[in-house]
């Protein structure tokens, strides 16, 4: 891995207008939707961005992308700004940089059959043609997991696992570098999700793709990720790599948000935090700390000046672990996360062994 | 103390004073020429005060189920075909439709997935739960909103006095899911079916609503069926749990012995499907292959056979009956216990 990151993300903001009046349009208010995130993605890396409904998240995804026009910042992605890049410059740029979405039905034209649809990125970027695109398409076909026969059937024929890999294929045509992943598989049932989840893992060792990996489901995000950024109200709130981050959360919104996680174990003993109330409005977000209205540790600092996002000052901020809360380094990280192996861990073993030789 | 009881299943489960008890409910629904059996001979019961979860993907019937009990299957397409749902005795199946009404909202209440759509978008909250309460109680005005008031007070809804008189669209989701809440309550049901009550909610929300279901049946004593896909929130809530696959019960358990001792590779393929928090996550999920089969032609033998490693002919052609493999524990697997059979598969 080189020390060069594929992207580089600083500053980056969106606020939306909000209008009032059909004719003649004011602006009354503005959704700070992204407001002020820096971060990178390295070659072959997975960053996943978790948060709950209304964070900026995907948002942030398609700013990313240019699927929408940020409002300040900088994007720098292999070397080139994204955001001065002309509209054929910005081509070009999108067959290093795809997106799969969360609902893999809306996202595929109902009228094109699954040839149509992977063939229209490949004669988009002149990147195969005739005999070439045909086969190009049954290999595409066949890296996520579905025959040659397939690519002359419609989305509607398809369930709702088999449509999200051809979301997949769709977005694999261009041999992009780097693919944001936009809650690929919240849609879809466990086992399904299990398939696809696997899909992707087995697509970045084979590829050396690097995902955004847009999530609300922590276990998922513990799963595929290696670095985790946690963002609250348009702002991240904690970044660092995985392992630190499920072992010791160290924002008490990361904490919260960890512990809010229903485990399939009964006999799980866990903190229990509980915040109270709803995530406010990012009309009108908090002054100071935006999480200072259901934080349990807030003081009076916490409600006027607003945190920036700082290494911790003990051995977790060496790791990398970066944190927007001034009083990080005094609240005691709870035991959130049970780290026993299943009690049927074996069993599992067991069926896994006998499915792999079957 | 009380995880013990849960996890060990010493609830109370006696099947001669049941609340429910379903048996060999079958509930076919017609489309075009052809019909399938969308539930197809499933048997259980429920213990006053008991929480059953039923767990299952899409389509594997568990909503069509609380549709039924409710017999709120739209007809057409859908019908009952066979079986008896007795509430306390009584054959659901055979009341006519004005007394069903009663119990619909008196005995069982109801709660679904999105409050939203749910809710009448042009009344009030408190107009709509004093509507639910005057239908089922010789209420005044004034002693139905009291009446209404006070469940928004149990639902923990902060300033309960203004909250009555705002629209659902002035509410987030969470509140909206406890006005839901509330009015399902409102008359004291014996039963409550939540049809997965927390999955349009963020998690933080989530854990919100199971502390005050927890809280809830604590207080008022009702049985709750609650209807999931997610193993996590029958963990945290249920003391029973029924694992369903294509309309059929795969296996049923006390919610400990589910999660410690699963007995049926449908469950294990769940539980292995998820990703966990506590692993490292570095190893490869255990995902089930293939998909769940067509239900208008499913195959011969055990539904599950065709996504099953442990297979073998007699599955493939004949199909398990749910038997009990332990006290209260019972799977529809051939090769139950399932330890055996895996040693012998490999070997």
């Amino acid at each position: 891995m080189s020390t060069e990151p594929l992207l580089s993300v600083t500053g980056l903001t969106k606020h939306f207008p909000v209008k009032r009046g059909i004719v003649f349009q004011s602006a009354v208010g503005t959704v700070r939707a992204v407001d002020g995130l820096t971060f990178d993605v390295a070659p072959g890396e997975t960053l996943a961005l978790v948060g709950e409904s209304g964070c900026g998240k995907s948002t942030t995804g398609r700013l990313v992308l240019r699927l929408i026009e940020a409002t300040q910042g900088t994007i720098r992605f292999a070397g080139r700004d994204v955001r001065t890049l002309s509209r054929g410059a910005l081509r070009d740029l999108r067959r290093d940089m795809q997106i799969i979405f969360q609902d893999p039905y809306a996202s595929l034209n109902p009228r094109l059959t699954v040839g149509e649809t992977l063939a229209e990125p490949l004669k988009l970027h002149g990147i195969a043609t005739g005999e070439a695109l045909r086969r190009r398409i049954d290999e595409l076909l066949g890296e996520v997991g579905l025959s040659a026969w397939h690519a002359l059937r419609y989305p509607h024929e398809f369930s709702g696992g088999q449509r999200q890999r051809i979301g997949i294929a769709r977005a694999l045509a261009s041999q992009p570098k780097l693919i944001v992943c936009d809650e690929p598989v919240s849609a879809l049932d466990v086992s399904i999700q299990a398939q696809v989840i696997n899909l992707l893992q087995d697509l970045k060792a084979k590829l050396g793709l690097s995902y955004i990996f847009i999530a609300h489901d922590l276990a998922v995000v513990r799963h595929i990720s290696d670095r985790v950024a946690v963002m609250y109200l348009g702002k991240i709130v904690e970044l660092a790599p995985k392992r630190s981050l499920f072992a010791r959360p160290r924002h008490p919104y990361t904490q919260a948000l960890l512990s809010a996680v229903p485990v399939p174990d009964p006999t799980a003993q866990r903190a229990r935090i509980r915040l109270a109330g709803d995530v406010p409005s990012p009309l009108n977000p908090p002054k100071g700390c935006r999480f200072h209205t259901r934080c349990a540790h807030a003081q009076d600092r916490c409600r006027q000046e607003e945190p920036l996002l700082r290494p911790l000052q003990d051995g977790d901020g060496a790791k990398g672990q970066v944190v927007a809360c001034h009083f990080a380094e005094s609240i005691v990280p709870p035991a959130l996360v049970p780290e026993n192996d299943p009690p049927y861990a074996r069993r599992l073993a067991a069926l896994r062994k006998l499915s792999a030789v079957a | 103390m009380k995880q013990q009881e849960r996890s060990l299943g010493l609830q109370p489960r006696d099947d001669g004073g049941a609340l429910l008890d379903v048996k060999g409910l079958r509930t076919e629904f017609r489309s075009g020429g052809s019909s399938f059996a969308a539930v197809d001979g499933i048997s259980f019961s429920l213990a006053p005060g008991e929480t059953l979860g039923i767990v299952g993907e899409s389509g594997c019937g568990k909503s069509v189920t609380s549709l039924s009990i409710m017999r709120l299957v739209p007809n057409p397409p859908g019908r009952v075909t066979a079986g008896e749902i007795r509430l306390e005795g009584r054959n659901l199946l055979d009341l006519p439709e004005s007394e069903m009404r009663a119990v619909r909202g008196d005995d069982i209440a109801m709660i679904f997935q999105e409050p939203m759509t749910s809710l009448n978008p042009v009344q009030t909250v408190g107009e709509q739960i004093v509507e639910a309460v005057q239908l089922h109680r010789p209420l005044s005005a004034a002693e139905a909103r009291a009446r209404a008031l006070e469940m928004l007070r149990l639902v923990k809804i902060p300033s309960p006095e203004t909250r009555l008189d705002e629209y659902p669209h002035q509410l987030s989701g969470g509140m909206r899911q406890r006005v839901m809440i509330a009015m399902a309550l409102a008359c004291d049901p014996k039963l409550l079916i939540a049809d997965e009550p927390t999955t349009a909610l963020d998690v933080t929300i989530q854990a919100q609503i199971l502390d005050l279901l927890r809280d809830l049946r604590e207080r008022t004593g009702a049985a709750i069926m609650l209807i999931t896909h997610d193993l996590g929130v029958v963990a945290e809530l249920a003391h029973r749990v029924i694992v369903m696959y294509a309309g059929r019960i795969v296996e049923e358990a006390p919610v400990g012995l589910l999660f410690s001792d699963p007995q049926h590779p449908y469950t294990l393929g769940l539980l292995g499907s998820i990703p966990r928090l506590g692993s490292d996550g570095d190893e490869r999920l255990t995902a089930i292959e293939g998909v769940v089969p067509n239900p208008y032609a499913p195959p011969p033998g055990c539904r599950f056979s065709p996504r099953c490693a442990l297979a073998d002919a007699q599955c493939r052609a004949e199909q398990p009956t749910l038997r009990e493999i332990a006290p209260g524990h019972r799977s529809a697997c051939w090769k139950a216990p399932l330890d055996i059979a895996l040693a012998e598969a490999a070997a």
